[in-house]
């Protein structure tokens, strides 16, 4: 009798146990390590030493601020691409779906059975100045010759937008899935339209999904590197490819350690004051939904 | 405190009693707080200068090494026949075998892989390298991550080497290192979009070629294409140098004339026409000619160019060093070295090797003739004394703070 109650109390802890091993250690090291290294000065040579030193966070700030600037301009720019595009996406396989949404959400994810970097560079060719895409065009003249769409912000943003979008479809259509066909049933018997019934029933219904989404889209595209170095040219580098410069090429470690912290440090305030201007009491429990 | 009459200590003892004793929970927050203070300030990284070895320290690393038989040699792509020819007869020869593998894809992000190993003393698992001669090498060296090279086993070395590959300035008397090729850091460009071929550093410049430029993201190369565009000389330049190179640099791209900032893959982009008219290395653009059947050219232009140098070095921790002497030795033999530079194009260490590629020509026949007649007489594989004259080498830098402010500079320039 004894035991099993003391089994009931340890079994929450037990289930913990190893997602917050796992946290502590690839996540918690992780963090404290890289924030110790942004307070650190030195270099490769003679080692880095912990010495307080907050400047490198303000010359991060003042060095890389179009970077920054720019980077959640496109994290934000392709979010609303992929809203755009996956809302209508996600509300048609939750209502008209029928027997083949499976089938749908397959097509959905079948992208992602091919490597992020490969998609990215098979993207490359397509957009190529004399590729498969603008070749025909400028051919019929419909295009000026020396037109591009690598090395633009367009395509950098297009990479991005293509590369998360099941990020935002499949968060909206879980929510989209969810309402009670009753809901909408009420809003025919109580004289809404169709335009009435989306706008005051599907959509105020959808938006935890659309918000699990933009926390899914907005977060690793501002921080993303691939499709800026393969699809970017000379203006279109973003932070995440000045952190993986300052790391790897430079091996200015504190640097990209605090470049790293205020980039996230500038995500979470924005999501926090988005989910406040959405009127979400929990930003957590929207998302886990 | 002194604002308080202390008439009587019990108020005043409990007006301050909470900051003077902390509570449970206070003690446990600072607690908290010094724990992770102590944290952060254990994760300090270290860095390890080494003394230069004496010849003692040659004698001592190599007195117990003994020859085990295996190599493994880690290089970067296109820098041998994938059918690994030298390899085979290298095997057959000594019965050594050789795991080779085309892990190098530059030389920063090569440095990041293997530091934390070599600074924890732990095998990086390749016994052979080859790094540039640059800013990375030199962090190998100071840190003390090579093992000084036993000259008494690097006979072919002593007898066929160039005298100028003997005394380089980056690592005089090849005490670490000795070099697996050189190459040429030049102008590349597609005849098929650029009609008369570009003579100075001033066509990458051009606006007739908006949008069609390609430069290197490297700091090294494109602060010297600006420097010699300058008229200054890139391995005696200053920092006011640097400063108006960068300024050079930076009137191209803000005029929307550079596409991009490319590592090392602006081949494809030039032979698809994304680009026209590049930063590149010689032997790349030869051996994408050859495979790809593209029609790309190399030019020297007139202000000269850079010359680098690949060098083969044995990293502290590897565990068969003997049998990766023995391998760097090999690549020394006039006639392994010929048929190597006969598929890379790229500079061989060994002049002997022009007169044996001659005779390999003599002996061809219809294409592989033309092909190697044309390696044989290459100004880019066998510079003349004069062609030799017109090249740069990469600015040394005498310590860490000189090196970061040059990457500084540039590196504004690239990620923009």
């Amino acid at each position: 009798m004894k035991s099993s109650r003391l089994r009931a109390a340890l079994t929450p802890y037990a289930l913990i146990f190893p997602g917050g091993l796992w946290l502590a250690i690839f996540f918690v090291v992780p963090m404290v390590v890289m924030l110790s290294l942004s307070l650190q000065t030195g270099n490769i040579t003679d080692g880095y030493q912990l010495t307080w030193h907050w400047q490198t966070y303000l010359d991060g700030l003042t060095t890389y601020h179009d970077q920054i600037i720019r980077s959640l301009v496109y994290g934000l720019a392709a979010t609303i691409v992929t809203i755009v595009i996956g809302f209508p996406m996600a509300y048609y396989i939750a209502f008209r779906g029928g027997r083949r949404k499976s089938m749908y959400l397959f097509l959905l994810l079948l992208p992602f059975l091919v490597s992020f970097v490969l998609r990215t560079i098979s993207w490359q060719f397509f957009l190529a100045d004399d590729g498969i895409l603008l070749g025909p065009l400028k051919g019929a003249g419909l295009l000026p010759e020396d037109f591009h769409l690598l090395a633009t912000s367009a395509a950098v943003i297009g990479g991005l937008a293509y590369n998360f979008l099941p990020f935002m479809v499949l968060p909206i259509y879980v929510a989209l899935e969810r309402i009670d066909p009753r809901v909408l049933e009420a809003a025919t018997d109580l004289y809404a339209g169709r335009v009435q019934t989306f706008l005051r029933v599907v959509l105020p219904l959808s938006l935890p999904g659309v918000f699990a989404g933009v926390l899914m889209t907005f977060v690793p595209a501002s921080s993303d590197y691939v499709n800026a170095s393969i699809l970017g040219g000379a203006g279109n580098t973003m932070i995440g490819n000045v952190i993986q410069n300052q790391y790897l090429v430079t091996q200015d470690y504190p640097v990209a350690a605090a470049l790293s912290f205020t980039l996230m440090a500038l995500l979470l305030v924005g999501i926090f004051a988005y989910a406040r201007a959405l009127g979400t009491e929990d930003v957590l429990e929207v998302a886990a939904r | 405190m002194s604002a308080i009459p202390p008439r009587d200590p019990a108020l005043l003892r409990g007006l301050t009693g909470r900051r003077m004793a902390p509570g449970r929970r206070d003690l446990f927050r600072m607690a908290g707080l010094s724990a992770a203070g102590l944290a952060l300030a254990a994760c300090g990284v270290q860095g390890k200068k080494a003394a230069p070895p004496q010849q003692s320290d040659v004698e001592k690393y190599w007195s117990d090494k003994k020859q085990n038989g295996h190599v493994d040699f880690a290089n970067w792509p296109l820098y041998m026949d994938p059918k690994r020819p030298e390899l085979k007869l290298f095997t057959e020869k000594t019965g050594i075998s050789v795991t080779y593998k085309e892990v190098i894809q530059d030389n920063a992000s090569w440095f990041a892989k293997i530091q934390p190993q070599l600074a924890a003393g732990q095998s990086i698992e390749y016994d052979l390298m080859v790094v540039t001669n640059g800013i990375q090498f030199t962090q190998l060296v100071q840190l003390g991550y090579l093992v000084p090279l036993d000259h008494s086993k690097l006979p072919n070395f002593a007898a066929n080497a160039g005298e100028a590959y003997k005394r380089e300035p980056f690592d005089p008397g090849n005490v670490y290192s000795i070099p697996w090729a050189s190459g040429i850091t030049g102008i590349a460009y597609n005849p098929k979009y650029v009609d008369e071929p570009p003579t100075s550093y001033a066509a990458l410049w051009d606006p007739k070629y908006k949008g069609k430029v390609g430069m290197m993201s490297d700091a090294q190369e494109i602060g010297n294409f600006a420097m010699m565009l300058l008229g200054i000389e890139p391995e005696k330049s200053t920092p006011a140098d640097w400063e108006k190179a960068a300024e050079k640099l930076r009137e191209q791209r803000d005029a929307g004339i550079v596409r991009k900032y490319y590592d090392q893959n602006f081949i494809d982009p030039l032979g698809k026409g994304d680009i026209w008219i590049c930063q590149a290395w010689s032997g790349d653009i030869f051996q994408k000619n050859v495979s790809d059947g593209t029609d790309l050219k190399f030019v020297i232009p007139e202000e000269g160019a850079t010359i680098w140098t690949d060098n083969m070095m044995i990293p502290k921790t590897a565990a068969n060093p003997v049998d990766a002497i023995t391998l760097m030795d090999f690549f020394y033999d006039p006639e392994v070295a010929a048929t190597l530079a006969e598929y890379i194009n790229y500079i061989p260490p060994v002049p002997s090797a022009q007169e044996i590629i001659k005779r390999h020509a003599a002996e061809a026949k219809g294409e592989d003739k033309e092909l190697l007649e044309e390696v044989a007489t290459s100004p880019l594989v066998f510079p003349s004394e004069a062609d030799y004259a017109k090249l740069h080498t990469y600015r040394p830098f005498k310590d860490a703070a000189e090196q970061k402010q040059y990457e500084q500079i540039f590196q504004s320039i690239t990620t923009a």
